[in-house]
């Protein structure tokens, strides 16, 4: 799921259930979540599946 | 008598030159004094200790001397396990939850000799920095009772600062045994992950905590944590290193952005070192800046998972804004802990190679003094970062890759307020000796033999 769709999703339940305060805090969540997917794509990643390019994943993840 | 430490009273209780039940009174004595202003305690367990200390004082002059901490006062964050006694975790949450059995830490404790004084203060669940929300009011400063004293085993480290207890026993997620004893202006040491049991302690996030030891001196920290790891003879297996020590000090990410009190208290320290005979260089850790969000999407899924039954069964019993970072640890995808377990791998590495060149890596504990209670953000640089992201920005990265790291006092700001020093190194053993050696031109109020 990508970011913006996520942000969206997560809003609107917080609203559902009586949680406005929360989606403030949803939103520098979702900045940060930003800089972990951008950092995830950093070289030496130890845990990259062997056969796999690792862009092919992460579009996989954030499309 | 309550400003000594347990290396120096150890030996007079032995002796019979000092009753236990004499040192637990000057601790009840400053709890009294001083308690009603700073709210370090949760619960002091009067009677019981009496009884220990008593107990310990009647053994040791039988000749069935424990160890160093026989007799010697100690408290208990209120998030570990006593008997009999509810392990509130500064929570309307846990209220009326008794503990049946002492937490494997306090067990060790007890089984050492030590008096159990009571339980601390701490920022509900240690889910926060300040120690301002907890059911039981905010601990406050003894520096400045109008700051807060850091946390979230913020009582623990103003029970020791103020006289109140010899030592206390506190947990570090993301630096809540460092953070405070850097506003205290006492030692607090985060020993290795895994080292010491966290059987018995409320979790906060089961991959990042640690049991650790607040003291007045580096050599008490060294006996409670022999205690701790059950290890043989506590306390007299520490001959410092003798060799000069090679320091590591990270750049950017860790230094960039300092309170300019903090960067001047940093500096000196580190010229006092070099004096002294050590030498001092630059390291690297690439990736530094991926720290607070691999903490983020870390802590927050672990602190969530735990606490999900009961936010919905009594959501209103927590206090706002610890509820509030726990309902974000629902929404936060599978995929994103995933990504942050990687980048934990990848500073676990940068890590130790910044390491291998030197023997242990020093830098700012916190990078503000204690902050006002109540304060959102704090001047940094030409603008402002919010007080919590601050607090954290230093120490967490310790817990994301387990290494031992402690704070040590570094001296004043002109306004009084403690600066903490913050070492780490490959594993406790090696840490402890060195900062054994460093802690006289670290800090410069230490004066003891």
């Amino acid at each position: 799921m990508d970011i913006e769709n996520w942000l969206s999703a997560a809003k609107a339940d917080a609203d559902r259930r009586g949680l406005p305060a929360l989606k403030p805090l949803l939103e520098t969540l979702a900045a940060s979540t930003r800089v972990l997917r951008a950092g995830a794509r950093i070289e030496g990643q130890p845990t990259a599946p062997s056969g796999h390019t690792r862009s092919d994943d992460d579009s996989r993840d954030d499309r | 008598m309550t400003a000594a430490t347990i290396a120096e009273v150890a030996p007079q209780l032995r002796g019979g030159r000092v009753r236990a039940a004499d040192l637990l009174e000057g601790c009840l004595s400053a709890i009294d004094a001083r308690d009603r202003e700073l709210n370090a305690f949760i619960l002091v367990a009067r009677d019981e200790a009496r009884s220990a200390a008593a107990e310990a004082d009647r053994e040791i002059a039988a000749g069935q001397w424990r160890g160093p901490l026989h007799g010697i006062p100690v408290s208990v964050k209120d998030l570990i396990d006593v008997a009999g006694q509810a392990t509130t975790a500064a929570s309307r949450v846990r209220a009326g939850m008794v503990a049946q059995r002492d937490a494997e830490s306090v067990a060790r404790l007890r089984a050492a000799g030590a008096v159990i004084i009571g339980k601390t203060n701490l920022h509900e669940f240690a889910f926060g920095t300040t120690n301002e929300d907890s059911a039981f009011g905010p601990a406050r400063n003894p520096f400045d009772p109008k700051r807060s004293p850091g946390g979230s085993s913020g009582g623990s480290a103003v029970s020791v600062a103020a006289g109140m207890a010899f030592a206390s026993l506190g947990t570090d997620t993301g630096g809540s045994i460092r953070i405070p004893a850097a506003a205290c202006g006492i030692v607090g040491l985060k020993p290795r992950f895994g080292e010491i049991s966290c059987d018995g302690v409320v979790p906060l996030g089961r991959s990042l905590d640690h049991v650790g030891p607040l003291t007045r001196t580096v050599r008490d920290a060294c006996v409670l944590y022999d205690v701790l790891r059950g290890a043989d003879r506590p306390g007299e297996s520490w001959a410092p290193t003798t060799s000069p020590l090679t320091i590591g000090v990270p750049r950017g990410f860790f230094v960039d952005r300092l309170d300019p009190d903090i960067r001047r208290l940093f500096d000196e320290a580190l010229e006092r070192v070099r004096h002294a005979g050590h030498a001092v260089r630059q390291v690297e850790v690439p990736h530094a800046d991926l720290i607070p969000t691999a903490y983020l999407h870390t802590v927050l899924p672990e602190a969530a998972a735990y606490h999900a039954t009961m936010l919905d069964a009594r959501p209103a019993d927590y206090s706002p804004g610890v509820r509030l970072r726990l309902e974000m640890g629902r929404y936060l995808l599978a995929q994103d802990y995933v990504r942050a377990q990687h980048i934990r791998d990848i500073l676990r590495v940068e890590i130790d190679q910044a390491r291998g060149s030197v023997d242990l890596v020093a830098l700012p504990t916190l990078p503000i003094p204690a902050p006002p209670i109540g304060a959102e953000s704090v001047p940094m640089g030409d603008g402002h970062e919010a007080v919590r992201a601050a607090m954290l920005r230093l120490t967490q990265v310790f817990n994301l890759t387990g290494h031992p790291a402690m704070s040590l006092p570094m001296g004043r700001t002109p306004a009084g307020l403690p600066g903490g020093f913050q070492l780490a190194a490959r594993d406790t053993d090696e840490l402890l000796r060195a900062a054994l050696v460093l802690e006289p031109q670290i800090n410069p109020e230490f004066a003891r033999s």
